[in-house]
């Protein structure tokens, strides 16, 4: 540990090139005890990107990001922040987050708080040009533990531009702000964001991924199952569900079926999910038993819960 | 360079910070922020004075010989030992209430590395102790407490270095205990320590059972030690085995915890 940690020059092993991908997961897992949280993740976000993670509470979003950010270790796989391990990356101040709780000390003062935290860093930015991005400049006085909750996550914003970070990750950051605050939060991180960071950041609204990413990932139960632009994504996510009684049907033999991508099945009910619910419908009737036959669309949100919904029970994650 | 080339120079350029993240600037903002810790400042600097103020002064002892001063000289020298030891405890086990606010995460996300928090608290704690001995020592000089100049210099040397062993007890303890409020339930642990120890009370006016378990106890050493100078009573070297052996076992205790602490699971 000392060594290292005195050794003020840059290590020469494993410092990446400047052509790496910002964030680079390789079939990435993570269990805590019996419980699988990530299961096998392969992801890239490219320098510049501003990516959403956008899944439900326990999908493994969080311990993902804990991941990347070095703060836990994956039980199997590889992750790597500009082709360096995570924490070499965190020692250069090239990665930096917001989190959603937690992280400040109470009994300092925002301005206090920014320069403890810019001390930290072989270089940095200016205290007051952090504090003046992340629209704080006249709170700095304030002691931290009398901040609102949006006022925090401001802080917590300007303490990760202080290093002036290639990366900047923000786990749900408008968690408990009201419509206002979430708006101009916003502004603030798209107005920096345009200085050519790569941002990523996770939530479970999907306007909010919509709004303010270029690309969505979407995660469910510690896999991706989707990855694309808002609007292929929001195509995804879009389409009818198809519903009829067919006795004795399993998942396993409705998979099948073309063009049926969500599948639920309810005693004798069966809810298909698809964009072409005539063809789904066209197969039941002309190779199974199905009747009842009931085609409805849904509105985005639905048609999202319903992608990345918990079916089953268990998932405990984060 | 791309567009994403920062101000601060290409990826390449950027630097792991000397000393692991330790820095002047750190310590600054850590002591200004336990001034503005008011119970802090009153159990670690108002109450070892008032606590000499009332069994050192005035008292129809205060002014018999303790050897190489009097004993108001005797009582000033225990208060700044308590005081210290308050003060000392206190700073090692902040990291108690940075763990549950989760500002040691936090720090984890900058380079600050663990052994350079570490020490910065450590440096905090030994800074709030100073202040203890120093307040308590001020006092006693413009009150009744008398002894040769150079013991002033002697015992107060020992009365701080020797509230090392609660630093790394408070550290110990901050990394063991879950809570938020670990001083409520150390600040109980430290009074019978310092009874333990003779701070309060002389050992040779305890049953002799008690004192042989007194003898075991982490404040023993540190009393007879600092004492010693004053009283004239010849050096024991178990004095300093007590001593050193309870800071053995807090640092390891400390060390241990902290392993778990920072591993990344």
């Amino acid at each position: 540990m000392t060594t290292t940690s005195l050794e003020s020059r840059r290590d020469s092993a494993g410092v990446g090139t400047s052509g790496a991908d910002a964030i680079s997961l390789r079939g990435v897992r993570k269990s805590f005890g019996s419980v699988e949280a990530v299961r096998g993740i392969d992801l890239t976000v490219r320098p510049g990107e501003i990516v959403a993670f956008l899944g439900p509470n326990g999908a493994g979003k969080t311990s993902t990001i804990d991941m990347v950010l070095g703060l836990s270790a994956p039980t199997a796989g590889e992750v790597s922040v500009f082709g360096m391990q995570p924490y070499q990356a965190i020692r250069r101040g090239l990665v930096s987050a917001v989190m959603q709780t937690g992280g400040l000390l109470k009994d300092l003062t925002v301005r206090e708080t920014a320069t403890y935290t810019a001390s930290l860093f072989a270089q940095s930015r200016p205290v007051d040009e952090a504090l003046a991005r992340a629209g704080i400049t006249d709170i700095g006085d304030r002691l931290v533990g009398k901040c609102s909750g949006g006022e925090q996550q401001r802080l917590r914003f300007a303490m990760a531009l202080l290093s002036d970070p290639e990366l900047v990750i923000l786990d749900e950051p408008t968690t408990g702000m009201d419509v206002e605050s979430r708006r101009s939060f916003w502004a603030s991180i798209r107005e920096d964001a345009q200085r050519g960071r790569t941002v990523l950041f996770a939530t479970h609204y999907l306007e909010e991924a919509d709004s303010y990413a270029d690309r969505i990932v979407l995660v469910r139960k510690g896999m991706v199952v989707g990855d694309g632009t808002p609007a292929q994504i929001k195509a995804m996510a879009s389409g009818r569900t198809l519903r009829a009684t067919l006795p004795g049907a399993t998942e396993a033999t409705l998979r099948g079926i073309p063009g049926a991508e969500g599948i639920e099945v309810r005693g004798d009910t069966v809810l298909i999910h698809s964009r072409d619910t005539d063809a789904v419908a066209r197969h039941l009737l002309t190779t199974t038993d199905a009747r009842d036959l009931e085609i409805t669309a849904r509105g985005l949100e639905d048609a999202f819960v319903a992608l990345t919904g918990d079916d089953e029970t268990e998932d405990v994650t984060r | 360079m791309t567009a994403t080339t920062s101000t601060m120079g290409s990826r390449e350029e950027r630097h792991v910070p000397p000393m692991g993240g330790f820095s002047p600037t750190l310590l600054r903002i850590e002591l200004r922020r336990l001034l503005r810790n008011r119970r802090a400042v009153i159990f670690t600097v108002v109450m070892p004075v008032v606590f000499f103020l009332i069994f050192g002064v005035g008292q129809k002892y205060s002014n018999e010989s303790a050897g190489h001063g009097n004993v108001a000289a005797h009582v000033m020298i225990s208060m700044a030992v308590y005081g210290a030891m308050i003060a000392t405890t206190s700073g090692g086990a902040m990291v108690s209430i940075e763990r549950s606010l989760g500002w040691s995460r936090q720090l984890r996300l900058t380079p600050l590395s663990p052994v350079a928090y570490v020490a910065t608290k450590m440096v905090t704690a030994m800074t709030m102790g100073l202040a203890s001995v120093v307040a308590t020592y001020c006092v006693g000089a413009f009150s009744h407490a008398h002894m040769d100049a150079h013991l002033w210099l002697v015992t107060g040397l020992i009365a701080w270095v020797g509230s090392l062993v609660f630093a790394a007890f408070g550290l110990f303890m901050g990394y063991l205990l879950p809570s938020d409020n670990v001083m409520q339930i150390l600040g109980p642990v430290l009074a019978l320590l310092a009874f333990g120890g003779g701070l309060f009370i002389p050992l040779d006016q305890m049953g002799s059972t008690f004192r042989h378990i007194a003898e075991f106890t982490p404040m023993y050493g540190v009393n007879q030690l600092v004492h010693a100078p004053l009283t004239g009573t010849s050096f024991d070297v178990l004095w300093l085995v007590n001593l050193l052996v309870w800071l053995a076992i807090f640092v390891a205790g400390a060390a241990w915890r902290f392993r778990k602490d920072t591993a990344r699971v």
